[in-house]
């Protein structure tokens, strides 16, 4: 009889124990939500965009410090494609309701375009790497230093009809010299913008070809990331980070990086550094 | 039986701690709510603290021109007739339209300002140059893109020039804060050409003079940013961030 209770208690124990158990494990499950700053690290870095080619190598464009509308651009003008993901770091950019990251997909972009630009002979300098987030002025510092460069900065929109891209180009930014006749950095891109309207509408016709219900030519829009830039420079806004399934924006990769990477060797015969600034080729 | 007090302790134990992991979610739940339901009133205080734009009836009932969405794919602009009557004072005026056009229009789908962001002052200089200061959310709520962020000012400042003729030109500021940009692509540095008929006139553009066309250094640039501060001086004249008019 004795044997029997303690049997019954010792089954209880163990049962007992199998309950406490699963309450450890439920706190224990439940507490990493406590901290949803700790849960939002920023996310790996894309290791396929950060192969060491990716490097800028400014050096190898070094020709004479001539100006770059003065003399012919060491190698013949146009040789390298500044490529700019955008945002990234504590920056994601656009943002879907499927957890779609613009500054991941752009990342993504990037190396398809990089590749695309390559294989048509150009030298591609990317901004960023992996998940950083460099700043406006930064990224088109990155831009400035070469010569015969022009800029690309890539986005994916929240709005717009999925499965369409444009191009922008930054308004119109007339050109005002300061007292020592330089133009002001924070205006830089005002001597291009006419190269940067042949620049864009080259991309645009081949992405309206690709993608329906594109328009077919470039759009003026402030956007800040230009304005600062001094080469012909544009920016490629895919629409949309709304789309249910990242692959139908992934499925837009090579398309766009086929336009991309016609529409600047299409521009590249035109793109013999202007006389005078903001002239049109 | 001594031991038996020991299980029904570490029994209880047990229980209350699988209740305590059962009930604190629904409790942080809770507390979320309580915590954004405060911070909507708060929202809505502002409003109601900021928004008594005298909708004067005995003001003349005026059709207002009010720009939204023609259609939410498309994402062009499109004026809407709203009879309104409005005041003939112009910042009064410009408050008025641009309350009108945060309100948004019937089909939620075409608005174009978030419908959370408040315009919390409106001031018009003696030069024709507007200040709007909206409220955070008009940044942090609206989606962030190119066409996205450049429908929202294009909304308002043809609004404004549909309505107001005496503004010439806006700023745009966040919270009283002049930002970089609106959310992530739209450059707020400078002001916007409300009144594109008479901008056309004065913007012959500076020609540069040749040979001395580098842009200056970025230090340079901040040094002469910091000698000249604000973004409503001589040297960041009206119209340097022209938008493009896309005229649907
Ligand atoms: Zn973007």
């Amino acid at each position: 009889m004795l044997s029997w209770v303690s049997k019954i208690l010792r089954m209880k124990f163990l049962s007992l124990l199998g309950l406490l158990s699963v309450a450890l494990v439920a706190g224990v499950l439940v507490s990493p939500s406590l901290t949803p700053s700790q849960a939002q690290q920023p996310a790996p870095s894309n290791p396929a965009a950060t192969s060491p080619a990716a490097t800028p190598t400014p050096g190898r464009v070094a020709g004479s410090a001539a100006s770059p509308f003065g003399t012919q651009t060491p190698q013949g003008g146009l040789n390298i494609v500044v490529l700019d993901p955008a945002h990234g770091g504590t920056d994601p950019g656009a943002r879907g309701t499927g957890g779609i990251r613009e500054s991941e997909i752009v990342l993504d972009f990037a190396v398809q375009v990089r590749r695309a630009l390559e294989l048509q002979g150009f030298q591609v300098v990317q901004t960023r790497q992996g998940n950083e987030n460099p700043s406006f002025d930064d990224r088109s510092a990155t831009a400035n230093a070469q010569r015969g460069a022009v800029f690309v900065t890539l986005h994916i929109s929240s709005t717009g009809l999925p499965g369409t891209a444009r191009v922008y180009v930054n308004s119109d930014l007339p050109p005002v010299a300061n007292a020592g006749g330089l133009i002001p950095w924070d205006r830089a891109q005002a001597p291009f913008l006419g190269l940067s309207k042949a620049f864009g509408d080259l991309v645009q016709g081949f992405l309206a070809q690709r993608f329906k219900g594109s328009p077919d030519t470039a759009q003026s829009a402030s956007v800040r990331q230009l304005r600062t830039t001094a080469a012909p420079a544009i920016a490629v806004e895919v629409s949309s980070v709304t789309v249910e399934d990242r692959a139908d924006l992934d499925r837009m990769a090579p398309g766009v990086a086929d336009a991309i990477a016609r529409g600047t060797a299409a521009f590249k015969p035109s793109y013999v550094v202007p006389s005078t600034p903001g002239a049109l080729p | 039986m001594t031991p038996s007090w020991k299980y029904w302790l570490i029994g209880g134990l047990a229980v209350a701690v699988l209740a305590a992991a059962i009930y604190f979610p629904i409790l942080r739940r809770r507390v979320k709510r309580a915590a954004r339901l405060q911070q909507q009133s708060e929202e809505q205080a502002r409003r109601e603290l900021t928004q008594p734009i005298p909708i004067n009836p005995s003001d003349p009932r005026v059709k207002a021109k009010v720009f939204w969405v023609s259609d939410a794919i498309d994402s062009t602009l499109a004026p809407v007739t709203v009879e309104l009557p409005l005041s003939n004072d112009p910042a009064l005026r410009s408050k008025q339209v641009l309350n009108t056009l945060l309100a948004g229009p019937v089909d939620a789908e075409l608005r174009t300002l978030p419908p959370d962001a408040s315009l919390l002052a409106f001031y018009l200089l003696p030069d024709g140059t507007a200040i709007a200061d909206f409220s955070e959310a008009l940044a942090t709520s609206i989606p962030s893109g190119i066409v996205s962020e450049q429908l929202a000012v294009n909304s308002i400042t043809r609004t404004l020039e549909a309505n107001v003729p005496q503004v010439q030109r806006l700023k745009i500021l966040i919270h009283g804060q002049e930002v970089e940009t609106l959310a992530g692509h739209l450059d707020l540095a400078g002001t916007f050409v409300v009144n594109t008929k008479v901008a056309q006139e004065p913007a012959k553009p500076t020609p540069t003079p040749s040979g001395t066309d580098k842009p200056a250094s970025p230090a340079a640039a901040a040094k002469a940013r910091a000698a000249v501060p604000g973004t409503l001086t001589a040297t960041r004249a009206p119209g340097k961030l022209a938008q493009a008019e896309s005229r649907p």
